[in-house]
């Protein structure tokens, strides 16, 4: 009888403590928010690296808008643009922009010598195309410093953030996706390209090969002085 | 010897199958930019159908840039059969008109007679070239306007800065010049073979046609002759559309993949031009032009 009572009491221990850490990582992540709800939008410059292996892109110039609750731009001033698709357009304004998830605390870790807190959102809305998120938390700035987002429909991608100056609005000086890319073969046929076959890769690189990185550096942010909302369409 | 180049030049301009290759040359461009312009964009997703499942491209991808690298894919292949059409006509037709003995009668040698010919063919080669150069890519970038240039390769894309691409199609051009002076040498040289023009035309496509045949197949047994075939060193214009790119996977700008392909390619290419042409001079000075 003694045993089924010390069991009960642990449990009830541990469902507490979740619950409080649960109300606890919804403070935080309401903090986050409201410290990222400080800007209405922005608009910056940006030097885009695309580092896929079947891509040989040179280094493009690009320009982010946002503007409050979620619309989002990405442009190329002039050119082509790859991007990894819709994984791009996801930022930190999007994900915790809204209330519709639920945030569990899932522990500590340190990232970069910063002891972050991770916390999984689970949205609430059933149509949400994002599945989960898991945040790495700066709790004594406020800041994100790394997410990882499970998409529906496109895949997973982690998304690491390094800040200086605007780190105050919760802004980033760096993004660094990661995501997942399929194989890219075209039959020579089409290409017309006649030459010996290539060397087959070994099975190390053709895991390498699946992920692709897209690292924005930030420059020039203009925050809060309004955007036309044609920019967005 | 220049009095001699420009009756050449003469003769070839005067007779109306020299303008058959321009009439096609243009024909074609011009029905390829009409199709781009009205349905680039199906063509251009059926391209990009397996990359655009990961990757969203964004951008004028059918510009000017494109358009001529497509066209140029395909006309490089087929033009070294109109530069057969005036080659390898070059000492077969006089022959075949009975006009070689005349000519012959002035005081010139048969090398200065033989170079003046070559030259001129190779002037309307050059010709023919920059006709298709101006219809293929300025003509193009005036239809379709300009932008960043995006290729896909069969196992890789690459994509090269607007600023980065005019340098490499003045290099594949001057490339593909090389490439088909080597058209041009090899049915100048069958042309001295024969007494008619038939002969060395049909001969001349037929080689190219064989070889190039040979060189596109993937056969592993016909790999190891494909470095000796002309024709497999004619293509290597695509290599200028080729970019180095760092540890970092980050893509040089002004750079070429494979720089040494393209000397190799063109030193192979010239030495087929010296030798056709040596070839040539060698077998018509014994040539018996009495018959």
């Amino acid at each position: 009888m003694k045993i089924y009572k010390c069991i009960s009491l642990v449990a009830l221990i541990v469902v507490l403590q979740t619950s409080v850490f649960g109300q606890d990582m919804n403070a935080l992540v309401a903090k986050v928010k409201a410290k990222l709800d400080l800007v209405n939008d922005y608009e910056a410059d940006g030097k885009m690296k695309t580092d896929v292996a079947f891509i040989k892109a040179p280094l493009g110039r690009v320009k982010v808008y946002f503007k409050k609750p979620n619309k989002f731009r990405l442009k190329k001033e002039g050119g082509i643009s790859l991007l990894p698709k819709g994984g791009i357009s996801v930022n930190m304004n999007s994900i915790v922009g809204t209330n519709d998830y639920v945030a569990i605390f899932s522990g500590e870790t340190v990232l970069n010598n910063v002891k972050v807190k991770i916390v999984k959102l689970l949205p609430t809305n059933e149509n949400s195309d994002v599945v989960l998120t898991t945040m790495y938390i700066d709790e004594a700035n406020l800041l994100v410093k790394k997410s990882t987002t499970t998409t529906k429909e496109n895949g997973t991608y982690d998304i690491e953030m390094t800040y200086g100056k605007f780190a105050n609005f919760g802004l980033p000086d760096k993004v660094i996706f990661s995501f997942n890319t399929k194989d890219y073969k075209l039959p020579k046929g089409i290409t017309l390209e006649f030459d010996d076959a290539e060397k087959p890769q070994t099975e190390a690189q053709k895991l390498k090969n699946k992920k692709g990185r897209v690292e924005i550096t930030y420059s020039n942010y203009i925050v809060n002085k309004g955007i036309n909302d044609s920019v967005f369409k | 010897m220049y009095k001699l180049i420009q009756i050449e030049l003469y003769k070839i301009f005067r007779r109306p199958r020299t303008y058959i290759a321009f009439a096609a040359v243009f024909s074609l461009i011009t029905i390829i930019q009409f199709g781009l312009k009205m349905d680039g964009k199906t063509y251009a997703d059926f391209m990009m159908k397996d990359l655009s499942s990961s990757i969203t491209i964004e951008g004028n991808i059918l510009n000017g840039y494109l358009v001529c690298y497509i066209m140029l894919q395909l006309l490089l292949v087929h033009v070294p059969l109109l530069i057969a059409l005036i080659a390898a006509d070059m000492i077969s037709g006089e022959a075949n008109m009975g006009t070689l003995r005349i000519m012959l009668t002035k005081p010139i040698s048969r090398t200065q007679f033989m170079l003046a010919k070559f030259i001129a063919s190779s002037v309307y080669t050059l010709l023919l070239l920059v006709w298709l150069a101006i219809l293929a890519l300025f003509v193009s970038m005036y239809i379709f306007g300009t932008d960043d240039l995006f290729l896909m390769k069969s196992s890789y894309v690459v994509l090269l800065k607007n600023g980065d691409i005019f340098w490499r199609y003045v290099g594949a051009f001057c490339f593909a010049a090389v490439a088909m002076l080597t058209v041009a040498a090899l049915g100048f040289l069958l042309s001295v073979f024969a007494e008619n023009s038939i002969g060395p035309i049909v001969a001349t496509m037929s080689v190219i046609i064989f070889f190039t045949i040979l060189s596109t197949l993937n056969i592993p047994i016909f790999n190891a002759i494909k470095p000796y075939l002309f024709t497999t060193h004619m293509n290597d214009w695509k290599e200028f559309f080729d970019i180095q790119v760092t540890e970092n996977n980050e893509a040089i700008i002004g750079s070429i993949q494979k720089p040494e392909k393209i000397v190799n390619s063109i030193l192979v290419l010239l030495l087929h031009i010296v030798g056709f042409v040596t070839a040539a001079i060698l077998v018509f000075k014994k040539k018996d032009i009495l018959s």
